[in-house]
Formats: C-alpha cells, sequence, structure tokens
C-alpha cells in the first residue's frame, strides 16, 4: 500500500523540516552566548552540534528504506535537504572547535586534527561531506552522471567514519556511542544487497 | 567567627545566578526544545503539573550547605570560577556521566552520619564521625587552581586541613609507603554505582591513592567545604582529596577510607585505562593525553562562548616550586 501526500504540501513540509533544523542551532547559540548552558558552554556546544550531525546523517540513510518498504516516495523528496543539514551542523561543529575549543590556534588546531587519531577520523568525514554538500546541486548531478552516484555513496563511509569519530572520542562512557554503531549496522543491512553487489565486483577485479 | 576575605576579582553576591534558577536551567533548555526526544521523553517535566496537585511536592529539595569556620586564604592573582559553575560542572561519576547530572541527582546524598576510617600500617588506627570532620584540625581556606584531564579548568577557593596533619595523627610505621583512598560505595544514593550506563562503566567504589612522600606535602588538602560553606555533595561532600599539581581525578571525592599500605595501590582511571592514566597523574604540558594535547587548557570563568580563556598548562600546575623535589630524578614521561 502506497502512502502518497497531495502535491501541495510538500512545500510546506519542507518548511517544518528547515524549521525544525535550525531552530535547536538558533536556540542553542542563543543560550551559549547568554552563558545558560551550564559549566562549560564550549564542552556543550561541541556536543551538541556533533550529535545533531550524526542524528541528521542516520535520519538521512533512514529515508530510502522507509520509502521503499512503505512505498512513501515522497521522502526520497527530503534526502538532499536532510544531507545538506547534516553538513550545517558538521560545520558548526567544526567551527565550535576551531573558535571556541583551540580559540584559532592554528597551529594547535591542525597539530590535533593530525596527531588525534579520533580527530583525524572525524576531520576526514567532514572533508568528504563538504565534496557531498558541494555537488548536491541539479546541475551538477546532471553534468557529473554516474560519477555523482559513485561520489554520492561515500555517504556510507562517511557515518561509519562518524560513528568511529565519536566511540573514540569518550572517556569510558560508551553505551551512546554503542547505540549508534548498532545504528549503523541496521542502516546497512537495509542494504545488503547493494553491498553485496559491490563487494562481488571487487572481489572479482582482484 | 566568620572570616571573610574577598580577591578583587571575586565574583560579588549579586553577580551570582539565583541557586534555583540554575538548577532548573536543564528544565528551561528542555521546554525550549534543546535536547533530544530520548530525554523528553524521560523526563517528568510534562506531567508534572497535574500529580503535583496531587501530591503536594515542588520543585526537588537543594542540599543544604552550612557556613563554616575557617582562616580566609591569601588574595589570588587569578579570576575565581563562580560558585555555580564549581558546583554545577562536576565530574563525579557515581551521580551519572553527564556533567551537570551530579547536581541534578545528589541533592538528597545523605553526609551525616559519616564515617573515615584511617587504617592499615598506622600506630594509631583513628575513625572520624560527621562532626569530627570539621573539628579535628583547624580548618583554612586555599585557592587552588584544578586542572582537569579533560584539559579544562577552574580555581576554586577550598576550604580544609593538611591531609599531612592527619598522617602524623595516625603515625605511620615505616612500611606505610602509600596512601590508598576509597569513596563511598552506596548504590542506593549513588545511581552511577547502581547502573553502569549511569556509571560510565567504571568498577566501584572508586579508589585513589598517593604515595607518603606526596600526601605529606603541605599542598595536599582534605577539604570538607567551598565558597564559604560545607562541600555540597557533587563536590564531594562532606570530605575529599584536593591534590592541585595533579589532574583532577586523583582528587577523590566522599571519602570512607584512608588504608596505609606498603605497595603502590590500584587507581580507578588507571585499571580503567592504563595507557591514558597514569598513578601519579601530574599536570605535565609535555605529556600529552594520547587522545588529545595537555599542553594548554580552557578555564572556566563567567560568561558565555565568547569569553572562555585557552591559557598555557603549567608544569605541576604551576606548583613546581612546592612539589618539584618530590619527583627529582623520576622520568616523568614513563610515570606519568
Amino acid at each position: 500500500m502506497a502512502i502518497n501526500i497531495a502535491k501541495q504540501w510538500l512545500p510546506r513540509i519542507k518548511v517544518l523540516v528547515h524549521l525544525a533544523a535550525l531552530y535547536p542551532l538558533i536556540n542553542l547559540y542563543y543560550a551559549a552566548i547568554q552563558d545558560q548552558l551550564g559549566g562549560d558552554p564550549v564542552e556543550a556546544v561541541i556536543h551538541f552540534t556533533g550529535i545533531g550531525a550524526l542524528n541528521l546523517l542516520v535520519i538521512g540513510l533512514l529515508l530510502t528504506p522507509v520509502a521503499q518498504r512503505f512505498q512513501m516516495g515522497f521522502l526520497i523528496q527530503f534526502r538532499r535537504m536532510i544531507g545538506l543539514y547534516a553538513f550545517v551542523y558538521a560545520l558548526c561543529h567544526m567551527l565550535n572547535f576551531l573558535f571556541f575549543e583551540v580559540q584559532l590556534n592554528l597551529q594547535l588546531f591542525v597539530d590535533e586534527v593530525f596527531e588525534r587519531p579520533y580527530i583525524t577520523v572525524g576531520m576526514t568525514a567532514f572533508l568528504l561531506l563538504i565534496a557531498l554538500a558541494a555537488t548536491s546541486t541539479k546541475k551538477l548531478r546532471q553534468k557529473m552522471k554516474d560519477r555523482w552516484q559513485t561520489l554520492h555513496n561515500f555517504i556510507y563511509v562517511i557515518v561509519l567514519l562518524v560513528v568511529i569519530h565519536f566511540y573514540w572520542s569518550v572517556k569510558s562512557d560508551i553505551v551512546e556511542p554503542l547505540t549508534y554503531v548498532t545504528l549503523f549496522f541496521i542502516l546497512m543491512a537495509f542494504r545488503h544487497k547493494k553491498l553485496r553487489r559491490w563487494a562481488d565486483k571487487l572481489l572479482s577485479r582482484l | 567567627m566568620l572570616i571573610k576575605s574577598v580577591a578583587s576579582g571575586d565574583c560579588k553576591e549579586f553577580e551570582v545566578t539565583d541557586e534555583r534558577a540554575y538548577l532548573n536551567r536543564r528544565e528551561i533548555i528542555k521546554k525550549m526544545g534543546f535536547v533530544g526526544v530520548g530525554s523528553l521523553l524521560a523526563s517528568s517535566a510534562a506531567t508534572a503539573g497535574i500529580s503535583d496537585l496531587f501530591s503536594g511536592s515542588t520543585a526537588p529539595a537543594v542540599f543544604q550547605q552550612r557556613a563554616l569556620q575557617f582562616g580566609a586564604a591569601k588574595k589570588f592573582s587569578e579570576t575565581l570560577t563562580p560558585e555555580v559553575k564549581v558546583t554545577g560542572h562536576n565530574n563525579f561519576y557515581e551521580f551519572g556521566i553527564e556533567k551537570q547530572q551530579p547536581a541534578e541527582l545528589s541533592q538528597g546524598f545523605k553526609v551525616d552520619p559519616w564515617q573515615l576510617k584511617i587504617s592499615g600500617e598506622v600506630e594509631n588506627p583513628l575513625t572520624l564521625g560527621y562532626d569530627d570532620l570539621y573539628s579535628s584540625f583547624p580548618l583554612e581556606e586555599r585557592i587552588y587552581r584544578l586542572r582537569c584531564v579533560e584539559a579544562w579548568s577552574m580555581v576554586v577557593p577550598w576550604i580544609g586541613f593538611s591531609l599531612a596533619d592527619l598522617v602524623k595523627r595516625a603515625r605511620p610505621t615505616s612500611r606505610a609507603k602509600y596512601l590508598a583512598f576509597e569513596t563511598l560505595y552506596d548504590p542506593a544514593q549513588m545511581p552511577g554505582q547502581k547502573s553502569r550506563r549511569m556509571g560510565g562503566g567504571i568498577d566501584y567504589p572508586y579508589v585513589e591513592g598517593l604515595r607518603i612522600d606526596e600526601a605529606m606535602n603541605p599542598l595536599a588538602l582534605m577539604t570538607v567545604g567551598l565558597y564559604g560553606k560545607t562541600l555540597p555533595p557533587q563536590n564531594g561532600a562532606p570530605i575529599r582529596l584536593v591534590v592541585p599539581w595533579k589532574y583532577g581525578f586523583k582528587s577523590i571525592k566522599s571519602i570512607v577510607g584512608i588504608k596505609f599500605v606498603e605497595k603502590q595501590p590500584a587507581t580507578t582511571w588507571n585499571l580503567l585505562a592504563s595507557r591514558e592514566y597514569g598513578f601519579y597523574a601530574n599536570v605535565n604540558p609535555a605529556v600529552d593525553h594520547p587522545r588529545w594535547s595537555q599542553a594548554s587548557e580552557r578555564r572556566i570563568t563567567t560568561g558565555g562562548i565568547f569569553t572562555q580563556n585557552r591559557i598555557p598548562t603549567l608544569p605541576f600546575n604551576g606548583y613546581g616550586d612546592q612539589v618539584g623535589d618530590l619527583y627529582a630524578g623520576m622520568n616523568l614521561k614513563k610515570y606519568y
């Protein structure tokens, strides 16, 4: 049974998604500036935007399997938007680290990125995400043809890297990161046929 | 008589956020739609209005701190971290792993009666009851830098007595080479000890240790108060250790036992990740944590994200003059 919605509702839902993604971010920075984020506002903004980015990536990867299972084709139209908001949150996360954690000490920033494996992993994911965000327009998609899909398949690698980055960053409280590891494997399980195909192709080349 | 000295950098009373408003801030944030759906569902805030009419309950009780009598500290050149941040941003996994959780989940903690047992290789084993903690030794205020291993720091006006005085009273035998400290184990009161998820996967009780010469150093403070009052539970009530030249996790909270021993005792974070946390844990900008730099730190002061300062971390947290001799000839890269 397909679930469809009237076409005129789509823009309205999109406005709601915009609000749902932007409202927490605006509130976060308002509270951070007003010193209403507890003892350490820097840690608070870094964690909030990091988890926010990961949540949006997970939602983005859920859309396709849900759309297929429940025949809700319209959901596909939200993938780019969710993906771009994941990028916005990741950008804030990285800028929070640069501005408020290392406070524009570029030497320290570079050292941390290269010397701390969990930050290296996070930064790698972020750079890949930049490539995806930069090629997200319709024009480029048409121009890049098959290569576009190849590039955007990297979203699976990105989410894996982000999950590792999170797991690696905590001191001892691994329950939350492990929850995301589990979520990642569930999301991949939905795509087992696709992954199998890639694996076969890769093996046949060896 | 309460003697209060006010340093030029101190917060005035009127600058301090009202305690209830501060304790309510998470609720405020939740109402603003900040946190994930999970914690919203977990929160009872949505139903609080109606059930309160019947139960007659109001906001959760705040732990009652008492004013203390003490010798005031000399002036300190660095700005104090505001009291609301000292008491609202805590690593005390016994009450949850998030920084605000100890303040939220510890307010009903019972500190009286209390027993601090001093035992092991001593000629005079003794037990201090709750009142003894405040009356056995003269109390003095000491303003110390507190450097967390996570690379943030505070400046805190503690009140307490020298650990050295306690050691002398216990009269250690010649076999006493180390002190082994232990935090209260009481899962009924400490949710982090009851649930591995809440407690960050640590095996409780929390244990710490010092070499006896470190314990005899005049800087080591058995601490019963801060900002002129007895400690609130989130800061380790009723009695905790403060060793300002070491990372914060060495300054064990809510102590029930100090045992004098011959061999180096096990310490909690070392047991959990020995490559990341050593027995000594002296503040050292030259030895990084495997996952982050220890060369500098963010000083937590008042104000929002734009006023948080990153400053260089000093060897032994700036107390090298007083404690450097303890480690003469030791390879501090090996004994981190």
